[in-house]
């Protein structure tokens, strides 16, 4: 049903209309209407909803939930999505099937309660599938995606939902129904769960000459990951009536000679520049990485291949570049111009979108902060 | 007598008082537990892959999240409708230090699972480090001889987990075996957060012959430096007060760890367990409604 809704409370809805049975969270701008409204709607569903203390005791908790054989659902930002760290890296490595929201927001110090990437950037290398949206009706259609590509595979998966722009946007969505819902989302049956009349251990430790061949088996199917989330994607589209982007996006980037690559909201201002200079005759184009881990490398190879391209990014790797920046030069084995900015929230205008592809056209190299 | 629940085979040091306390744990409460271990000793001993010496399902995380965990466990059993009771078992630095916050959150929600912590008064698995449960005066390596040992008193787990309003807070020591098994089995037909903190020796820790630590562990109530006790919805009892104090002597001279104290030290520890004593007389059958203490 199409409804005028807030990010955050569609978001709410629709991780309970996927028939989540445990939530636990804590609160932090921007991603806390979340699971208030959760808290708030719980009764209706009668999912189970913990009150933690901490974001590692959230995480702590869906991880325990997961393992015992329960749907879970947890969102965070920013500090809460660091202090969860070292429980990102023990979730993945169990291979549990948790989906988390992200509502992307900068890291402290300075204390910044606006959008950037930091923290999903940060979290790169926690093994979990982490996808960006550019708007509200890509975010709540990736959550139900999420629980399936989770499901399918093993893998948990963090959505990236930028803070303010969209946690907090008010717009047109239109919200599938509980039904609609279960029929492209069965039931979760794990594998294998904690379980009195079957004793599994879970989570034990492991020494060199085992450690590493896990290790090596996930990697495995992490690379693996990009087709299951190709077909949930197209599975998803024939299902709901909309087309959806599984790894990469392209607008009006086939022909062009300039290409910006950028993820999250950013892209619908790129959209906007390349519609107003193809207005005037520019070939100007964007590539939209949605998904950023498994990083899409060929498919960005197949888009960007003979173009002159730029990255705008809100991160940075310090002591370097940009992150996108460094994978981007390495799936393309050519130059790219570096954009840093939108640092804690700082406006990326119009203006700054058309002056990036003005210094594409300049040829300009290197790392740029806006 | 070989238990169903914990299969021998486990890699502790010889005469692990924190085994001990497994073995008498799932006796008392196998099989339909579902156990949630905290990074430690116990964990590392007892479930290397591709071994395991649990018989009951079991997860291990982390070090300081057992409780947010086994609070997750439990909800998704209920939910799910799955039957079990939920069992944390953490050292005492997973619980006392580190794992806290995680703790306090968990039995301020009142969850429902069992929690036990083995309390072996340090940090075992990474080399003896001092914890918030190490006693005062105790030689640890970073509270070494050379600064005469622990300066602080070991922290009071259970009157702050009473304080939390949980409906049942209880301490053991394997030495008391029946003690032990007895609050397990209380603690298991109640609803909501039920702490047992089980003392358990560490031979290598504590420097003491490995053949004594049942000795060492009876010694330890005897003196009056450990206290079998309940707190039941907030009414303290003694299960056990010896008669007639042995000195703490006693129980100091075989372990390593206090061998450096100088009988000025041991007069002051001695000093304090009277007082601990004295305290604990004062508040037998006493009952504090934590309800109306905000
Ligand atoms: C976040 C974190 N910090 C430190 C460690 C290292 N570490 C593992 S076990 C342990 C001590 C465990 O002490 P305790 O809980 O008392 O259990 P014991 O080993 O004494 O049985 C430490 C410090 C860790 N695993 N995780
Ligand atoms: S070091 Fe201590 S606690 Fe750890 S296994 Fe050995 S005796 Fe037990
Ligand atoms: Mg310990």
């Amino acid at each position: 049903m199409r409804k005028i809704i807030e990010g955050s409370i569609a978001v709410a809805h629709v991780v309970a209309r996927c028939g989540v049975q445990v939530v636990a969270a804590y609160p932090i701008t921007p991603s806390t209407h979340v699971p208030e409204e959760l808290s708030r709607i719980q009764p209706e569903y009668g999912f189970e909803f913990i009150p933690v203390e901490s974001e590692h005791s959230a995480l702590s908790a869906i991880v325990g939930a997961s393992v015992a054989g329960a749907r879970t659902f947890t969102a965070t930002a920013s500090q809460g999505l660091a202090l969860m760290n070292e429980v990102l890296h023990n979730a993945s490595g169990m291979r549990l099937p948790l989906v988390m929201v992200v509502g992307n927001r900068a890291l402290s110090a300075p204390l910044n309660i606006w959008n950037d990437w930091q923290d999903g950037i940060s979290s790169r290398d926690t093994g979990w599938i982490q996808l960006y949206c550019k708007n509200n009706q890509e975010v709540i259609d990736t959550v139900i995606q999420a629980y399936k590509i989770a499901e399918t595979i093993s893998f948990p998966v963090m959505v990236g939902m930028d803070g303010f722009y969209l946690t907090h946007e008010i717009t047109t969505i239109d919200l599938p129904e509980k039904e609609e819902i279960s029929a492209f989302l069965p039931p979760f049956k794990p594998k294998q769960s904690l379980d009195v009349e079957k004793p599994l251990a879970f989570g034990t430790y492991m020494n060199p000459q085992y450690y590493m061949d896990a290790k090596a088996q996930q990697q495995k199917d992490m690379l693996a990951a990009a087709k299951t989330i190709e077909a949930v994607a197209a599975e998803f589209g024939k299902a709901f009536g909309r087309k959806q982007a599984a790894l990469v996006e392209e607008y009006q980037s086939s022909d062009a000679e300039r290409v910006i690559v950028t993820m999250g909201s950013l892209s619908e201002n790129v959209e906007i520049a390349v519609d107003e200079l193809r207005a005037k005759g520019e070939r100007v184009g964007l590539v939209r990485i949605k998904c950023f881990r498994p990083f899409p490398a060929e498919a960005l190879a197949k888009a960007l291949g003979g173009k002159k391209a730029a990255v705008m990014e809100k991160d940075a790797s310090y002591g370097y570049e940009g992150a996108l920046a460094t994978e981007l030069k390495a799936a393309l084995k050519t130059d790219v111009l570096g954009i840093v900015c939108g640092l804690g929230g700082r406006d990326v205008k119009l203006g700054d979108v058309k002056k990036v592809f003005e210094m594409l056209s300049r040829g300009e190299k290197g790392t740029v902060w806006l | 007598m070989a238990n169903p629940w914990f299969l021998k085979g486990h890699t502790a040091c010889a005469g692990c008082g924190c085994t001990i306390a497994i073995d008498e744990m799932l006796k008392a409460v196998g099989p339909d537990v579902v156990v949630v271990n905290a990074t430690g000793c116990m964990e590392i001993v007892s479930s290397m892959y591709p071994s395991c010496n649990w018989n009951v399902p079991y997860l291990h995380s982390l070090f300081e999240n057992v409780p947010a965990v086994a609070s997750g466990v439990s909800r998704a059993f209920k939910a799910l409708g799955k039957k079990g009771v939920v069992l944390g078992f953490s050292g005492d630095g997973g619980a006392y230090d580190i794992g806290f916050g995680a703790l306090s959150g968990a039995m301020e929600r009142n969850e429902d699972m069992m929690f036990v912590i083995y309390d072996n008064e340090a940090y075992m698995n990474t080399g003896v480090q001092r914890s918030g449960a190490t006693p005062f005066h105790a030689a640890t390596t970073t509270s070494p001889q050379e600064v005469a040992g622990k300066r602080e008193w070991k922290k009071d787990m259970s009157f702050i987990a009473a304080a939390h309003r949980i409906p049942y807070v209880a301490t053991a020591n394997i030495g008391f075996p029946v003690d032990f098994k007895n609050k397990l089995k209380k603690a298991k037909e109640k609803k909501g957060f039920r702490l047992v903190t089980v003392y358990a020796n560490c031979p290598i820790g504590w420097r003491h012959d490995s053949a004594l630590t049942i000795d060492i562990a009876k010694k330890a109530v005897e003196s009056g430096m450990w206290h079998l006790f309940e707190i039941e919805d907030g009414a303290f009892k003694r299960t056990y007060r010896p008669k007639q104090f042995i000195p703490l002597e006693e129980y100091l001279k075989p372990q390593g760890r206090f061998k450096h104290l100088t009988p000025d030290m041991v007069k002051e520890a001695q000093e304090h367990v009277n007082k601990t004593v004295a305290e604990l007389d004062r508040l037998e059958g006493c009952k504090v409604d934590f309800k109306y203490l905000e």
